[in-house]
């Protein structure tokens, strides 16, 4: 067994900042990919599959070229194909590659209740800690991209883990590295940013996408797997990509101010009785009471 | 206030075991991580053999060729150095490794006679016998000494020869010198490696 271990800035359910989460400072990795230049071949699909282990399931034909509707608990890398209609009528195939957007302020974090079965690493992955995971499922409420799915053999919650294990490694992750046509980078989220930037400035310009442009959505804190999108105003053209992705008010809620008032409520009543007893005393059983051994 | 050694010893012990009771740690957290599937694997450098391409796999076998360690492999992935893919591959390449751990993978010579509607297992020296005894009947058979215009061409017409993009160079000089003796014209070496 190795003893290969990784940094800590946050942790689900935990009472507390991460200890430690501030004494070394990592890069923050992320993926860049560039859906104008995918053509669709499912290499990342597979080099996916065969690191992690998992066979290949069956597929789910639903009119287009897509492999299955949805990603799954063994398939967290999905190629999502949307027929688009062009402005003079014509069709063009946007093909965006769908997995776990590692955001900076995790949504599926925030949300989780059990201690320690969700983390961000120092290098902002974020992954699953299964052992630790009790199959609640409110990571997937609170997930914005919907990419948490549910192990019903194990009762376990699992998801893409951006190849942590290579990546601590020095290596990129499979994805990236199988993709033949080189849409999918790999590098420091500064770096990724500068490239990103530079791709859709060159489709502006170049390439009549007036439209093209970076998504990093500022929601969720920016996200660890970054898009270079034909028409960044309408990213929901590309198999459901939210607008502008936050993490749920209720899950902010429940997890943040409701627990303050909770404490709140628990200090009160403790408070009140205090008080009352210092002003009223000790509870006095009335005479007649005592004389019936207790009954009315 | 008067603080003697014994009291400070007492309050210290009490007040680190009511802290480390409570969970006060501050030892920075970590995880640990899933280890690197590959990191004591052997690497070997081989080549794709699906389509002409040929790009360049890397195939990470574990166990260490002891005697009695059957080694397997558990990895396949592109190889950076290779100059044709540079570290890339298709989604059939990617999928080399269920292509060797394949139950239904051939590891036989198998044949269909003609006729016949399936294919049956011959064994390795059956097969070269006859592969070897078709090759003679059909040389002898269609071997074109002269032209219609009585020029020598020692051509075989009715064969053909297609390589594999795994041959090597090696491979494929002696493949080009075996087929032209034979008088072979139609020869397709697939030259890559």
């Amino acid at each position: 067994m190795s003893q290969a271990t990784l940094g800590i800035r946050r942790i689900s359910g935990h009472a507390g900042p991460a200890p430690g989460d501030d004494v070394e400072r990592d890069y923050q990795v992320c993926k860049l990919i560039d859906t104008t230049t995918c053509i669709g071949c499912k290499a990342c699909e597979v080099a996916c599959l065969e690191w992690n282990g998992y066979t290949f399931t069956d597929t789910v034909f639903d009119n287009s070229y897509q492999t299955m509707p949805e990603t799954a608990w063994n398939y967290w890398n999905l190629i999502k194909f949307n027929e688009h209609e062009r402005e003079d009528g014509s069709i063009t195939l946007l093909m965006r590659k769908d997995q776990c957007m590692h955001c900076a302020d995790p949504g599926c974090l925030t949300a989780c209740p059990a201690d320690g079965a969700i983390v961000q690493y120092t290098n902002g992955i974020v992954d699953f800690q299964q052992q630790n995971c009790i199959g609640c499922g409110y990571c997937v409420s609170g997930c914005p991209f919907d990419i948490p799915k549910f192990n019903p053999t194990t009762k376990k919650m699992f998801k893409c883990t951006l190849c942590v294990d290579r990546v601590s490694e020095g290596l990129e992750p499979a994805c990236i590295k199988s993709c033949p046509t080189g849409c999918l980078h790999f590098g420091s989220k500064d770096d990724m940013k500068d490239l990103a930037e530079t791709r859709a400035k060159q489709l502006r310009d170049n390439f009549g996408f007036e439209k093209a442009g970076v998504y990093d959505p500022a929601g969720v804190g920016g996200t660890g797997v970054i898009y270079v999108l034909h028409d960044v105003t309408n990213p929901e053209a590309y198999g459901g990509l939210p607008k502008d992705p936050r993490i749920p008010f209720l899950v902010r809620f429940w997890k943040g101010p409701a627990k303050w008032i909770g404490n709140l409520a628990m200090l009160g009543g403790i408070l009140g009785v205090t008080l009352h007893y210092l002003r009223f005393g000790p509870k006095q059983v009335d005479a007649e009471k005592r004389e019936n051994g207790g009954q009315p | 206030m008067e603080l003697s050694r014994r009291t400070f010893l007492k309050g210290a012990l009490v007040g680190g075991a009511g802290f480390s009771l409570l969970g006060f740690d501050l030892t920075p957290a970590v995880a640990q991580l899933k280890e690197l599937k590959i990191a004591r694997a052997t690497e070997t450098r081989s080549t794709c053999p699906y389509c002409a391409v040929s790009c360049g796999v890397l195939i990470y076998t574990i166990g260490d060729k002891a005697k009695n360690v059957t080694p397997q492999v558990i990895h396949v992935e592109g190889d950076p150095d290779h100059p044709i893919n540079r570290g890339t591959l298709c989604p059939k390449g990617a999928s080399l490794e269920q292509d060797i751990l394949n139950p239904r993978r051939l590891l036989k010579p198998q044949v269909r006679r003609p006729g016949s509607d399936h294919w049956e297992d011959i064994a390795w020296t059956q097969a070269i016998d006859e592969i070897a005894h078709w090759v003679k009947k059909t040389r002898d058979d269609s071997f074109i000494e002269k032209d219609a215009q009585g020029r020598t061409v020692n051509r075989c017409e009715s064969m053909a020869w297609i390589g594999g993009c795994t041959d090597t160079n090696e491979f494929n000089y002696l493949v080009v010198k075996t087929m032209r003796s034979l008088g072979l014209t139609y020869l397709e070496n697939q030259a890559r490696v």
